[in-house]
């Protein structure tokens, strides 16, 4: 993870998943990752139908199903979490394939797999079709506080120029045949890292003088706006809205 | 790269301030004084006037205290003693908002100018916080961008422009704020050649006052008919750019060395 | 860790969020204190190198290698509020971009690696410097310590929401004995590295360790030659409304906190567990015709097993979320005030570092 790799995430493309406004895709990934999470997990017919309808709306944004696959590796640790729960939660025990495996832990790991890969995936198909840029705008439009926003917006801008000095600095180190192999080397690498954090810091006390130097006064002057007219919003709600009849229906089946 | 070189920023910048404010220089630095919180003094009365519409270098050793010099010129430090004026504006407090906006500092690292997530934006920044908004913004913005070329890029990342691109829109978005004078800490730092010349050719188009603090001396004699040398904290010499060059007395007297083989007396000062 | 989305249930998703939102709303106004309008930009760049420095990579033995997760640093560094900020920007984006901790999750992800781990820390570490001669070896010393107690408690706290909220009945007491043991060990690496960085940057610009502010001598002026006493901090303090506001913002927070807790916890939070009581109950076969009736919010609340289980389930929504916040708040009021007592006039730096 970095942002160095942020542009890389991001999927260029003109289909009407990516014209959709900012705001609206958030929303509707939100509200979509909700209802996943309230399906009971005995409805597994849902989770095959939440699946279908990403896979629909990965198909209108034309994002190859490779690249969706792809990017779910982010959940491996999990998945290795929810391998293990067969095996220690408490209950009633069954064999699967000659092993005993309790019912409730196959329960939960169906549960938490099955949720997260699903959460997973629709972050994706967000993040791939929705430039950094316009989910800031996204953001700031949904009312989060402005200076929060600026935060994440200076983060993005400088988290490349942060990570850039510090391959420089890795660079450096290398050249001058140091290797980090064990414990022994942290010293070097936490210099490294203090160092780094005194550029980053002092970047920004450069960064405010040159706001301040262009009229910054604390308040950042609103340059876009993104708005969204009712059938941008209705057809972002198509998602969320599948999925909570899907999930009506799980409670009520 | 188009640059248009006398159009575009004619129609308004020479006349804006008020007439009272008309005669006086761009800039009036007198008896300026100025010491570091922790007890360093770097500043012991500097007196500077630069001419409207005058190019001026401002040379000097490391240390010579360059950069205090020009965060007193938009009151990012305070004078200790002495005064700056702007285009007979006072810099104090109260002035503030407006001598930034009459002094555009172009910084020089242009990572740490241009912070936001889009050229446009970038441009942008300065008259949006002036409060322009609408068509007047972007006419501003689009502007700004053609006078140094790179209107073309607006909607791209910083980050993922040339040093020399970035340099160029770092430019811009001082240029969208109309300023009264320009200053440039080292320009050309970092620059290959070609982006060194396409900088100078947009500095030369420019109907603007400009001061430009360098080590560059070539670029400086190219650029700047006159310059100054600031040395301990004072100005040591105020003369044209190539008798400053020629005296080595002088040049050596405050380490300053011309690049090997480099004569100033030969070479020939394209037309302001 | 990043906890995804159906790891904890809704309404304790919710609630974390609220709790996090409160403290994001806490540390803006603090950050404000701490940084004036250099805020954004710094705190931004912070959240950027702490974002890069988590993928500094150092080797453990044998080809394993950790990395930093950054809290206990950032408190130290820039302070608590602005260190919340920056980790709370850190996993929005994470969660958005990289997906990485789910969405719907993200409120406990901040409360438990953003929030609990920076107040831990920063509470720890001001503790001890206190107690401490003031010296370089004591701040580093203590930047160990902080950092050692707080990935542990922050592995706690994720227990405790798991307790309340966790869709599978593991037993606490083996998930709390596995997460703050292994989390011992993650604490003890991210100690060694966070003491090593703060001892790094405490060598070179001892002045941007916020933890350790405050022992600045008093500034003076060269004018004319002549030495005369700096003029004290210019910027008008303005204390006074912020404080009542953050008041009314805490009562704010607190009554929707017990509210969420109480009314939402009791009536969702226990069906997916009462759920799961009758699985391991019943059985698997049995449990799927039993789902139907039992657990649909629609049904007839007849069962008393499941009754009871909502109860408890809602009980123990009240009684873990209300202890978290009230926890939370107590150690907000004792570090701002700790804070505020000695010497904020120093942190005026806005015309030096020029």
């Amino acid at each position: 993870m970095g942002a160095g790799h942020a542009h890389t995430l991001y999927r260029h493309g003109h289909s009407p998943v990516h014209g959709l406004p900012p705001h609206c895709k958030l929303v509707a990934v939100f509200c979509f990752v909700l209802v996943v999470v309230c399906t009971p997990r005995e409805a597994m017919w849902a989770f095959g139908l939440y699946a279908a309808l990403l896979a629909g709306v990965a198909a209108v944004a034309r994002i190859p199903a490779g690249f969706l696959l792809k990017r779910l590796v982010v959940e491996v640790p999990f998945v290795a979490f929810a391998l293990l729960m067969p095996f220690v939660v408490p209950g009633e025990q069954t064999a699967v394939l000659g092993v005993s495996v309790s019912v409730p832990g196959l329960w939960g790991a169906w549960n938490v797999l099955a949720k997260a890969t699903l959460g997973v995936a629709a972050s994706v198909l967000l993040a791939s079709t929705t430039e950094l840029r316009a989910v800031l705008l996204g953001l700031q439009r949904l009312k989060l506080p402005p200076l929060l926003v600026q935060i994440a917006s200076f983060m993005i801008r400088y988290g490349d120029v942060v990570t850039d000095e510090m391959r420089r600095m890795a660079i450096a180190r290398r050249s001058r045949g140091f290797e980090a192999r064990g414990v022994q080397q942290w010293r070097v690498l936490a210099a490294s890292a203090g160092a780094l954090f005194i550029r980053s810091y002092e970047r920004g006390e450069r960064v405010h003088l040159a706001m301040v130097s262009r009229g910054y006064a604390g308040t950042m002057p609103v340059i876009d706006e993104v708005t969204a007219d009712r059938t941008q919003w209705a057809y972002a709600a198509t998602l969320p809205v599948l999925a909570l009849a899907v999930c009506l229906l799980g409670w009520t089946l | 790269m188009t640059v248009s070189p006398n159009s575009p920023n004619s129609p308004d910048s020479p006349d804006s301030p008020k007439d009272a404010e008309a005669v006086a220089p761009s800039l009036e630095v007198s008896g300026l004084a100025y010491a570091y919180p922790d007890g360093h003094q770097a500043l012991f009365g500097v007196n500077l006037t630069v001419g409207r519409g005058e190019r001026v270098a401002l040379l000097g050793p490391n240390g010579a205290g360059k950069t205090t010099l020009v965060l007193h010129l938009n009151g990012i430090l305070e004078a200790g003693s002495g005064t700056v004026r702007v285009a007979g504006l006072p810099v104090a407090k109260r002035n503030l908002a407006e001598i930034r906006r009459r002094v555009g500092i172009v910084f020089q690292d242009p990572d740490d100018q241009l912070f936001m997530p889009t050229v446009r934006e970038d441009v942008a920044f300065g008259p949006a916080s002036a409060g322009l908004r609408g068509p007047e913004l972007e006419e501003r913005i689009l502007r700004a961008l053609k006078q140094v070329g790179m209107e073309e890029y607006a909607a791209r990342p910083p980050h993922h422009l040339s040093f020399g691109q970035r340099r160029r829109v770092a430019v811009a978005t001082v240029l969208a704020m109309d300023p009264e004078i320009l200053v440039l800490d080292e320009p050309s730092s970092n620059l290959d050649p070609a982006s060194r010349r396409e900088l100078a050719d947009i500095l030369r188009s420019l109907d603007i006052t400009v001061l430009m603090v360098t080590h560059d001396l070539p670029y400086a004699l190219e650029l700047c008919p006159r310059a100054v040398i600031l040395s301990e904290g004072v100005i040591a010499a105020d003369d044209r750019t190539q008798d400053l060059l020629r005296d080595e007395e002088l040049m050596r007297s405050h380490r300053l060395e011309l690049p090997f083989g480099f004569d100033p007396g030969a070479v020939d000062i394209p037309a302001p | 860790m990043h906890v995804p989305d159906g790891f904890i249930d809704a309404p304790v998703s919710v609630a974390a969020g609220v709790f996090a939102v409160g403290a994001v709303a806490v540390s803006l106004r603090g950050a404000r204190r701490e940084l004036d309008e250099r805020t954004a930009p710094l705190a931004g760049l912070v959240a950027a190198f702490i974002f890069a420095v988590q993928m500094l990579n150092f080797p453990v033995a044998a080809g394993t290698s950790g990395h930093l997760m950054g809290g206990a640093l950032a408190a130290i560094l820039v302070g608590p509020y602005t260190a919340v900020l920056c980790l709370s920007v850190v996993l929005l984006l994470q969660g958005i971009f990289f997906a990485d901790g789910g969405l719907t999750a993200l409120g406990v992800n901040i409360t438990v690696m953003g929030v609990v781990t920076v107040v831990v820390a920063y509470a720890v570490f001001r503790l001890l410097t206190g107690l401490l001669p003031r010296t370089r070896r004591s701040a580093t010393a203590s930047a160990f310590v902080a950092a050692l107690v707080s990935v542990p408690t922050s592995a706690a706290a994720f227990t405790l929401l798991y307790w309340i909220g966790g869709t599978t009945d593991i037993p606490i007491g083996k998930v709390f004995t596995a997460m703050v043991g292994v989390h011992v060990l993650i604490g003890i690496g991210e100690a060694v590295i966070t003491a090593l960085t703060v001892g790094a940057v405490l060598a070179v610009r001892p002045d941007l360790v916020h933890g350790v502010s405050g022992v600045a001598a008093p500034l003076k002026l060269r004018v004319d030659g002549e030495l005369v006493d700096a003029p004290a901090a210019t910027r008008d303090p303005e204390p006074a409304p912020a404080r009542r506001s953050t008041r009314g913002f805490w009562i704010t927070g607190l009554v929707s906190a017990f509210l969420l807790a109480g009314f939402v916890s009791f009536y969702a939070s226990a069906n997916p567990d009462g759920l799961e009581r009758v699985a391991s109950d019943q059985g698997f076969d049995e449990k799927v015709e039993e789902h139907g009736a039992a657990d649909s919010p629609l049904a007839d609340y007849g069962v008393g097993d499941i009754e009871n289980a909502r109860l408890s389930g809602g009980l123990a929504g009240v009684i873990g979320v209300s202890a978290t916040v009230v926890v939370g708040t107590g150690v907000f009021w004792v570090v701002r005030r700790r804070k505020e007592e000695p010497g904020e006039a120093p942190r005026d730096r806005d015309h030096e570092n020029a």
